[in-house]
């Protein structure tokens, strides 16, 4: 049975009085490898429904909400059963709202998408070549491949039909020499593997490995430092997500104030600093509608269906928006702005690249990403973590060497005002968050006191 | 044991399944394979200010084959239960071992293990979590939230409750064959505030760990009335508190902070994966390398620690491990010297080790397993202190209560951790807390500087539901049994001061 026919089958069989029904279409392949050869692999298949069964009373409407692997329509038919039970015996919610309705997708009734092994056939003898070239030549790669395709479809008894296909894959490479004294790594996200080319990602580890020939040991401190857009979407999304719009209005992040209310409209960061959502970014495109199984502090179940629209959440260096849910943007007085799945900071009239931010510095540190981010603070959004893999020594705007690592305390919303230079908006890959938020595109930042708390020995 | 592996699970055809794909597997040239039937089911609840906010029920059912073709792993999962599936499931996986030749320079070999036949294994729990109504549940929760939410100095209070059953069914050619249940959860209350001149926030959280228990956890196991009764008054204490000068402290760090501390600093440096280089390009390494083994001075002597999957409730805890290895109890660190590793058949097998110590685990029926974390605990001292006696022989210092941040490098040396509640200790006695402190150090320095170690009576099983390891990430829950301890000369920071205020 196809999965539109599967959501049909729910929503017919559905005792509720109101009812989403989501199924989403999952397949992935992987490749692993370490010390120059493979080591892990793997190819998935799957089918999941959730089943959002809402039970009208006279003061208000309760929820339950239902998530399985399912395969056969009894599956799902009994998924619904259960849902619409657990509905029954549950107390009204407080996010309850109108359900979205009579919207439906050309492509509703179009199979899944898919992906497999093979979108490596060219990948993988290249991994090869790579591998045999690093051994020859001194050096030892270790790394990981994903591709993963999601084919989500959407129904609900209002009449919501909506499809939508997520592509999302990642490589990165970590690079080091046969003493293990020194690290590099590169990284891209990519929609479909057309565009990485493993041997050109190998020669930049090679290039940058070479650039630590020289090493050069630093204290901690304040250093003016170039973040490339990588280690500033390891910070940004940080700062994303914990911009939900409740914790805000009740005084708990750095976008709230003590004792209670949102700082919207108070200036953020620097005139020109933009920060939003939008999931018609060209490279970056995802899901136009809300799915949620559950309800949080950032989504509602309520909203399923939903437009997610571009959003600016900081716009001219000004906070102009939240994660919000219905509940909360009512409750807020924001309006109503959900949760999207990629993330776009740029900064107007930054034009150049990394290499221009590092010409400027005269004596100073270029990172190649960040690492094991927790936040210190919740006020300050003060977060703390470790450059990994390669900090470089600026001298005179060229690359000199290479020094040890830090643990770093800083708040990205403090770098948006602190920051001195800008590079162009570029797709980007998060180090430490890239697995779980694949889509961003950030520029380069130059920081002129980026707080290095103490050294780190790991290489 | 008092309960038998759920009946639903059992109706599965576990065994005709399993043979059908290892069959397969066997004929097209598979010289090791293995077959993991699973079904993972979950529930989340949350409050806010004693209202449900959401709840969600999961389950992952599906069944995955692992094979070692000529020297190359192939791996490949499936969510259909059918025989039909299963043999697709093993030729995929062959197929991908095809794929993977070419690229693969070293052959897997895996450690020998004695065969298990029709083995049976349920974790030690009363009642099973998911047989509770939501109601009920829900019901607890507010309560609790709203007796919370009552203090003066709260503004708002959230609550979770999270609950994990997992039935796990294993089988490889060899003749092994495990059926296994076990039981998780995780209650936890945060309280919010504002200092009364409106210049701060912040937050104070249960200790309450995740075990390895059922519903009766929830309700009486933990001794939620005292613990919430008090939480309002320790939050009203921090938001008025001093700041901390930084500088260098003795601390007497609680077994609710120091667990985390043995998780980050000697449970993932002493994975052997880790040391070998397989996490380089994620989790990282480890600086306590294969060379060092037997000659590493971890910490001082009153440091030892153990690697353990039979603790009771703890979250590591389970009969067979998914290289179908049976469970096992060993040190890690013993008189303060690296003495052993956490390996699987695969890592053992590398380095000569004859049998693996059984860490083997995938979190789902879609992962490979991979070595993960074992309950790894720092023994007490028979004879040692209360955590009051340990707080008398220190004159200027800090008590550190409570897990919250925790952040160390990728070779485990650098790392730096902050807390619930901090304690000024002054001449042996508690003197008010203070706010803004996080403690930084390197691992070993940290070790070498245990000066004196808690008696059984301070040991508490810490935990996480969630650790996070691998590509495909990979979630894994696991417990540490820890006493207090006293560590002298530990550089503190001043948290506001590192953010340049």
């Amino acid at each position: 049975m196809t999965p539109h026919d599967l959501v049909e089958r729910a929503l017919e069989a559905s005792s509720s009085s109101q009812c989403v029904v989501m199924v989403d279409v999952r397949t992935s392949a992987n490749l692993r490898w370490a010390n120059n050869t493979l080591t892990t692999n793997g190819e998935t298949t799957g089918t999941s429904a959730t089943v959002v069964a809402f039970s009208d009373r006279a003061h208000g409407t309760a929820t339950a909400s239902l998530s399985r692997s399912v395969v056969t329509v009894d599956d799902v038919l009994a998924l619904v059963a259960d849902a619409d039970a657990a509905a029954a015996s549950a107390s009204p919610a407080s996010d309850a709202a109108p359900l979205a309705a009579d919207r439906a997708d050309a492509d509703w009734s179009t199979p899944p998408d898919s992906t497999s092994i093979g979108v490596y056939s060219s990948i993988a003898p290249a991994l090869g070549e790579a591998f045999g070239q690093a051994d020859a030549e001194g050096r030892v790669l270790y790394g990981f491949v994903d591709h993963e395709v999601v084919t989500s479809y959407l129904g609900s008894s209002t009449g919501l039909r909506l499809r939508h296909t997520q592509p999302g894959g990642h490589i990165g490479i970590t690079g080091k020499d046969a003493a293990q004294t020194r690290s590099a790594w590169v990284g891209r996200a990519t929609r479909d593997f057309d565009d990485v080319d493993p041997l050109a990602l190998a020669d930049e580890l090679r290039t940058r490995l070479s650039w630590a020939e020289r090493t050069v040991d630093l204290e901690a401190g304040r250093y003016d430092t170039v973040l490339p857009p990588a280690a500033v979407a390891d910070l940004m999304i940080y700062a994303y997500w914990t911009a939900t719009g409740r914790e805000a209005h009740e005084g708990q992040t750095v976008f709230g104030r003590s004792g209670g209310g949102t700082r919207i409209g108070d200036r953020v960061g620097r005139p020109g600093v933009q920060l939003g959502w939008d999931p018609a970014a060209p490279g970056l495109e995802c899901s136009p509608f809300v799915q949620a199984a559950a309800s949080s502090s950032a989504q509602s179940v309520f909203d399923n269906g939903q437009p997610v629209e571009a959003t600016r959440w900081i716009d001219d260096g000004t906070l102009s928006a939240l994660i919000q849910t219905r509940e909360s943007a009512r409750v807020s007085g924001a309006a109503f702005t959900p949760y999207g799945d990629n993330l776009v900071m740029s900064v107007d009239g930054a034009t150049g690249g990394l290499d221009d931010l590092v010409a400027g510095v005269e004596r100073g540190l270029l990172l190649t990403c960040l690492w094991y981010i927790r936040e210190v603070d919740a006020q300050t959004l003060l977060l703390t973590g470790l450059t990994r893999d390669g900090v470089y020594l600026v001298e005179g705007g060229e690359i000199t060497g290479a020094v040890n690592n830090f643990r770093f305390n800083e708040s990205p919303v403090d770098l948006l005002s602190r920051f001195s230079e800008a590079g162009a908006s570029v797709p980007s890959f998060s180090r430490e968050w890239g697995d779980e938020f694949l889509r961003t595109a950030t520029p380069a930042l130059r920081v002129p006191d980026f707080n290095m708390s103490s050294v780190s020995q790991a290489q | 044991m008092a309960h038998a592996v759920d009946a639903e699970f059992l109706a599965i055809p576990l065994g005709s399944l399993a043979d059908a794909a290892l069959q397969r597997a066997r004929d097209l040239g598979a010289d090791h394979a293995d077959v993991r039937i699973e079904r993972i089911r979950s529930e989340h609840v949350s409050l806010r200010d004693g209202s449900l906010q959401g709840a969600h029920e999961g389950q992952e059912l599906g069944l995955c084959v692992r094979v070692v073709v000529d020297g190359v792993w192939g791996f490949a999962a499936a969510g259909e239960l059918s025989t039909d599936a299963a043999v697709r499931a093993a030729e995929s996986a062959v197929a991908v071992a095809r794929v993977s030749a070419p690229v693969t320079r070293e052959r897997i070999e895996l450690a020998t293990e004695p065969v298990h036949a029709d083995r049976t294994w349920v974790s030690d729990y009363e009642q099973d979590p998911l047989a509770i109504p939501l109601a009920d549940k829900v019901a607890l929760l507010a309560d609790r939230s709203r007796r919370v939410l009552d203090h003066r100095s709260v503004d708002h209070v959230s609550a979770g409750l999270g609950q994990v059953v997992e039935q796990k069914f294993y089988a490889d050619l060899a003749g092994t064959s495990t059926t296994q249940q076990r039981v998780r959860v995780n209650p936890a209350f945060e309280a919010h505030g504002a200092s009364a001149d409106g210049s701060r926030f912040d937050s104070m959280a249960s200790l309450a760990p995740p075990a390895g228990r059922g519903w009766e956890y929830v309700t009486t196991g933990w001794d939620f009335d005292t613990e919430l009764a008090e939480l309002g008054d320790h939050l009203a204490e921090k938001l008025e508190a001093p700041t901390v000068e930084p500088g260098t402290y003795d601390l007497v760090v609680d077994p609710t902070n120091l667990w985390l501390t043995i998780h980050e600093s000697i449970g993932h440096a002493t994975e052997l994966d880790r040391a070998l280089g397989y996490e380089a390009n994620y989790a990282g390494t480890s600086f306590a390398t294969w060379d060092r083994l037997g000659s590493l001075r971890y910490g001082s002597e009153h440091l030892h620690v153990t690697g353990d999957r039979t603790t009771p409730h703890g979250l590591s805890t389970i009969g067979f491990d998914d290289d179908g290895v049976e469970t096992q109890s060993w040190d890690l660190v013993r008189d303060g010297t690296l003495v052993g590793y956490q390996v699987d058949r695969r890592t053992a097998a590398l380095k000569g080790i004859e049998r693996s110590n059984g860490c083997a685990f995938a979190d789902s029926p879609s992962h490979v397993p991979v070595q993960r974390m074992a309950n790894v605990s720092l023994a007490a001292d028979p004879s040692g202190p209360d955590t009051a006696g340990l707080i008398a022989g220190v004159s200027d210092g800090i008590y550190v209560v409570g897990d919250r941040s925790w952040s160390i490098d990728m070779q485990r040396f650098n790392f730096q951790f902050t807390g619930q509640r901090f304690f000024r200790i002054v001449d042996g006695r508690l003197a008010g807390q203070v706010r803004d402190v996080a403690y930084q150090a390197t691992t070993t320095e940290f070790w070498g500087a245990m000066a004196a170690v808690g008696g059984p009576s301070t040991v508490r099983l810490g935990g996480t539901f969630n650790c996070g390891k691998a590509q495909p990430g990979q979630g894994a829950p696991v417990s540490h049994g820890c006493p207090s301890a006293l560590f002298t000369g530990i550089r503190i920071l001043n948290t506001a001061a590192e953010s340049g205020r």
